[in-house]
């Protein structure tokens, strides 16, 4: 059987030839159906450029990036999108929200209405749907834009460090309903983060990036059973090990600001 | 306590310049016809705002007889063509907005024109307007469109350039088609800017409408006040200025609450 999400191959290069910057040099990654992958470095490591390839945004200078065996051109409802900045539309309301990508695809109203209910339901959003993004708190409204992206059905789920900007407490309470829809929905996952705990606590697999040029580190299977336990010792062990790779990686970005050479 | 003076404090002016104009002209400081008092002005726009004839039933319904009168008659004629003529700007203003906002080739194409004919006040058009249109509503409505094109162009243009990227990409990544994204994305995104482009569109359209009033038609406030200057009713004339000022007031305060609706969603219309 073939990867579900395929990467072959990839680099980026932002800029001309004389001061570009590489910010993903051959990237070879194969991401099996119904795997949760979190891709894990540093900021400039090209994680959230990788993802956004996925995601079609971007184009690689070189590879490519398949889905199901088909090169990704485009941005596209299969592989749904969730973004650190919840990207919510605040003219619209939750429901509204939600209701978007079903209504592109042309769904009759009655069916809109019970699949936006079914998805608000399982959120736990019902009561805020006529509130308007601007107020509602930052973990509700990262739920809107997950159950606005689980109203796609799509079978791929992309995550930009989508818990990034929110408390402790909301951000465990966040991890563990989408540990709940991942084990109830079987999607593919790739979603990422910085925090090692994170990575450790959600994934399957965890691929480590390097800084600049982005490449992979290490690609660290998680075997742990779920529920995990983040205070448990083999847990530790593992968060130990990787942000020893991390942090090295932290420290070439430091250097390399300290140089004067990053400009982002 | 505080907050009933507050209530109160935008009247204190006002009254107070009623006050200083009513006792300059009981006074005779100046003259009647140079000056005349508010007490007759207020009379005399009471008159305009009375019907002329006694109410028959035969004539029309109690609601036509009640606006009958001269002034209600103006101020209708000259809500009318501010409408009009702002529909005439704002309906091709808002697409080509759209567009040129949205598209880097559109807005170089059409941006040097609109930079050549912007300037120019529509005042400047009257000649050409009467030669093109002729005299009567089609002259002054082209005018006040050509006031109420500009600042919606310019506003929905800077409101479609303001929106977020991430709005766009997310409206892609839900599977959006283009115009899809430009009519429940762009167009709302950009609503604040073209709101606030449209209310100072109106307010084009008001000056534009007196003034056309004066050259091209024979009825509205505008006509009106030429003609009492024509009489020497100074006191007309005042009434008439008072009653723009009462509808501008009046639009402005329904574009207001256009804007508090249409932008509930926005932060800035949190209390």
């Amino acid at each position: 059987m073939t990867a579900h999400v395929s990467i072959q191959n990839v680099s980026k290069r932002f800029g001309d030839d004389a001061n570009a910057i590489v910010a993903l040099q051959d990237i070879y990654l194969e991401i099996a159906r119904g795997e949760f992958v979190c891709l894990l470095g540093p900021s400039g490591c090209g994680k959230s450029t990788l993802l956004n390839m996925i995601a079609g945004f971007i184009a690689p200078t070189a590879g490519s990036v398949r889905v199901d065996g088909v090169e990704v051109t485009a941005p596209g409802p299969d592989r749904g999108m969730v973004f650190q900045e919840y990207a919510l539309f605040p003219w619209m309301t939750v429901e509204q929200n939600v209701a978007f990508g079903l209504t592109i695809k042309g769904m009759t109203r009655a069916d809109i209405a019970a699949r936006v209910g079914e998805l608000l339901k399982l959120l736990k959003l019902g009561e805020f749907r006529a509130r308007f993004p601007k107020d509602l708190s930052g973990g509700m409204r990262q739920r809107v834009a997950i159950a606005r992206v689980l109203a796609l059905d799509s079978p791929i789920l992309l995550m930009d460090e989508p818990f990034g900007a929110l408390d402790a407490l909301t951000r465990r309470t966040l991890q563990d309903e989408l540990l709940r829809l991942w084990s109830e929905l079987r999607r593919t996952v790739v979603f990422v983060t910085h925090s090692i705990e994170e990575a450790i606590y959600l994934a399957d697999r965890v691929v480590v990036m390097t800084y600049r040029p982005g490449t992979v580190k290490r690609d660290q299977p998680v075997a742990l059973t779920r529920p995990r336990d983040p205070a448990a010792n083999d847990f530790n062990a593992l968060k130990r090990e990787l942000a020893g790779l991390v942090m090295a990686e932290q420290e070439r970005h430091i250097e390399s600001e300290r140089r004067g050479v990053t400009v982002d | 306590m505080r907050k009933s003076i507050g209530q109160f404090a935008g009247f204190i002016l006002p009254l107070a310049l009623l006050a200083f104009w009513q006792t300059l002209a009981s006074t005779g400081i100046v003259q009647p016809m140079v000056l005349p008092s508010p007490v007759a002005v207020a009379e005399r726009w009471w008159v305009a705002l009375l019907p002329a004839q006694a109410y028959d039933a035969a004539q029309g319904s109690y609601l036509s007889w009640l606006f009958s009168g001269e002034l209600p008659h103006d101020a209708a004629a000259s809500l009318w063509r501010v409408l009009m003529g702002f529909l005439a700007g704002a309906i091709p203003a808002l697409p080509l907005g759209l567009i040129m906002g949205a598209s880097t080739s559109a807005y170089a194409l059409f941006n040097p024109l609109i930079q050549i004919l912007r300037p120019i006040p529509p005042i400047a058009f009257i000649p050409l307007a009467i030669l093109w249109f002729g005299l009567g509503n089609p002259p002054a409505v082209f005018l006040i469109a050509l006031g109420a094109f500009f600042p919606i162009l310019m506003n929905t243009i800077a409101g479609v350039r303001s929106v977020d990227a991430i709005y766009l990409r997310a409206a892609q990544n839900l599977g959006a088609s283009r115009s899809t994204i430009f009519a429940r994305v762009m167009l709302p995104a950009a609503m604040p800017y073209i709101l606030a482009g449209m209310r100072i569109g109106i307010g084009t359209a008001f000056i534009v409408v007196i003034v056309s009033e004066m050259i091209a038609v024979n009825n509205g406030l505008g006509y009106r006040i030429l003609e009492a200057r024509e009489f020497m009713w100074s006191d007309k004339i005042i009434a008439g200025m008072i009653t723009i000022g009462l509808l501008g007031l009046g639009i402005d305060a329904g574009m207001n609450r256009l804007n508090t609706h249409l932008l509930r969603w926005h932060r800035s219309a949190e209390k």
